[in-house]
């Protein structure tokens, strides 16, 4: 009983997790139909960006709650700026070629800002559990619960819900949905693409830095961060349907439980478990859970 | 059947491998790595230009690899001819099976699919002891025909090797391109429903070019295994597959002969950046893509065509 609340919770963080950095991704997917490496950049920025103001504010011994805030803030503040940059500076020059390559593009400016990283914030890793410590935990019968983790949950949670609702009720998320549908079609009704796809790709960013961020105190931000967690993303995005919220969510949750499963069952399938769940998605629904299959053009 | 440019790439190959006991041993170990995954390259190129980009080619390099390393751990076999036409085999037999579920993906989907794949036996390596976990194992050094060559003769002995796989793998290939299987891999990236329509299973072909590549990816595995003499699980893992896709693209698929110089320039180009400015390399690589896929977007092959072209292209005025 107690492993099933175990896996169940370890689960719902870890979903909580993937859903974080998968989102941005589909978004920027599902928008764009770029596929797109970076993103494993943007989470690592934001971490080695939250890394530092948690350094610059514990350090002034201001009042804790705020270091969260300033921790995020600084992260997204780091993803606008390198989204704007990235899609204005180089996507730009590449859009209309084949979908693989654009993949290849992003990749190589992954590749570059893996040595940025580098340059910017040495070769050493930084701790920021600062505010993990801070927030502290509770019991719930046997069971010990960081309260930074249900924290973690309830972040996700909201960017879902403010995702779904943007994407609704917004003007602008009507819009992203149109443009989605039928890129040339909105085109031609007066959509203005170019800024919609600059503010997807911001947007992208910022939630890449926010994974990066609030995931911060509970790793060792150091080299190879974003290695990691891009194939991970990917893996998410594919099980639940590149382009689709609600699939990174519901997407997140089977891997999350699953791999949670496998840590406290058969832990040496713990690595293998995500990638075979996606593996197995994909054998039956090759564009994942919840994805339109695409029409076939002659 | 032979034409100029087999002959060029004989004697290419011949004059490599003569002059190869006056390189210089650091030289002769870096084109043995970059001859190896040119082979990897040569597989990449041949879906490439049906355009089928795989994420997960490593999967098959670590197939290759890891049934060397296993044989030459449990059994006392050490015969290198053997070792590589094991590991070709196995990783050959891996692609015809899994060929029958990634043949039928297309695009992203096909990229995905197949590094979902090299993932989970990225996942298998890393967790299983007997396996050598995240540490790998070493390879035993291995015999030709019963000569045991140790230290640089070892070297010199694996890279002739190569070279002679290479020119055997290279002319096979470029046979394939010219068959009419191999030529119908532009059609299939244009339009594959025409070509349906004409009567040729799509996913047949691409069955055969999966398993054609995978053979080759672990005989290039094999070889790596063979001359690094050690394998781990980073094999598999998915930037491997990535630094060959780099490669790939750096080459760009117009010809054989650009898989083997792109892997060369690949390597010499990494192992100069890492000497001259440690830290940055990834950024001259990254650079490098950027730059080749901006302006050469058919890679770097294809300067090579252009200068071959321009004086058949005057020839028809003058007469």
């Amino acid at each position: 009983m107690l492993t099933a609340l175990a896996i169940l919770t370890d689960g719902l963080v870890y979903a909580a997790y993937l859903f974080l950095v998968a989102v941005g991704l589909t978004l920027i997917f599902g928008v764009m139909k770029i596929l797109n490496v970076t993103h494993g950049s943007f989470y690592a920025f934001g971490a080695y960006g939250a890394a530092t103001a948690v350094g610059i504010y514990y350090d002034r011994g201001l009042p804790e709650a705020g270091g969260f805030l300033f921790m995020v803030l600084l992260a997204m503040a780091i993803g606008l700026v390198l989204g704007f940059v990235l899609e204005r500076g180089v996507l730009r020059l590449v859009y209309g070629k084949d979908e693989v390559v654009i993949v290849l593009v992003t990749y190589a400016v992954f590749l570059m800002l893996e040595d940025v990283i580098v340059l910017i914030w040495g070769p050493r890793s930084y701790g920021a559990y600062q505010p993990m410590v801070a927030a502290g935990s509770i019991e719930i019968g046997d069971l010990v619960l960081s309260n930074y983790d249900i924290l973690l949950v309830a972040i996700a949670a909201l960017v879902a819900l403010v995702s779904y609702w943007a994407l609704k009720y917004t003007r602008y998320g009507r819009l992203l949905t149109v443009v989605i549908f039928n890129r040339e079609t909105a085109a031609a009704f007066g959509v203005n693409v170019t800024v919609v796809y600059t503010v997807t790709f911001v947007i992208g960013a910022m939630l890449g830095a926010l994974g990066g961020a609030v995931m911060a105190p509970k790793i060792s931000v150091t080299l190879g961060i974003g290695v990691e967690v891009i194939v991970l993303a990917f893996a998410v995005v594919a099980t639940g349907g590149m382009g689709s919220i609600e699939g990174a969510l519901i997407g997140a949750l089977i891997v999350g439980i699953c791999r949670a499963a496998a840590v406290h069952l058969v832990p040496q399938l713990e690595l293998f478990v995500i990638y075979a769940v996606m593996a197995l998605v994909l054998i039956f629904r090759p564009y994942g859970l919840f994805s339109r299959a695409a029409p076939r053009k002659i | 059947m032979l034409s100029r440019a087999h002959i060029a790439g004989v004697l290419a190959f011949a004059a490599v491998a003569a002059v190869a006991p006056a390189l210089p041993p650091w030289f002769v170990s870096l084109a043995t790595i970059a001859f190896a995954n040119a082979l990897v390259v040569l597989g990449l190129i041949i879906l490439w230009r049906a355009g089928l980009v795989p994420f997960g080619q490593a999967l098959f390099y670590a197939a290759g690899a890891y049934a060397v390393a296993l044989i030459s751990r449990y059994t006392s076999w050490r015969d290198v001819f053997l070792l590589v036409a094991i590991g070709a085999a196995a990783a050959g037999l891996l692609a015809f099976l899994i060929g029958f579920l990634l043949a039928r993906y297309r695009d992203i989907f096909f990229a995905m699919l197949s590094l979902a794949l090299s993932m989970i036996l990225y996942g298998i390596l890393v967790k299983t002891e007997s396996l050598g976990s995240t540490d790998g194992f070493n390879v035993e050094p291995g015999t030709f025909f019963g000569y045991r060559p140790r230290g640089a003769a070892l070297n010199l002995a694996l890279f002739w090797l190569v070279l002679a796989l290479s020119a055997v793998a290279a002319f096979l290939i470029s046979l394939y391109f010219r068959s009419v299987a191999g030529t119908l891999a532009v059609p299939v990236r244009d339009n594959e429903i025409r070509l349906e329509f004409l009567g040729v299973s799509v996913n047949r072909l691409i069955h055969l070019k999966l398993v054609i590549s995978g053979i080759l990816a672990g005989v290039g595995g094999a070889l790596a295994a063979l001359a690094v003499a050690h394998v781990d699980p980073n094999m598999s893992y998915w930037t491997t597959s990535g630094g060959f896709v780099f490669v790939t693209i750096l080459a760009g698929a117009g010809s054989v002969a650009a898989a083997f110089v792109g892997s060369l320039v690949f390597e010499l180009l990494r192992s100069i950046a890492v000497d001259l400015v440690p830290g940055t390399w990834q950024i001259i690589l990254g650079s490098a893509l950027l730059l080749t896929i901006l302006f050469l977007p058919e890679g770097l092959g294809s300067l090579f065509q252009r200068l071959r072209r321009a004086p058949q292209q005057a020839s028809p005025e003058k007469a």
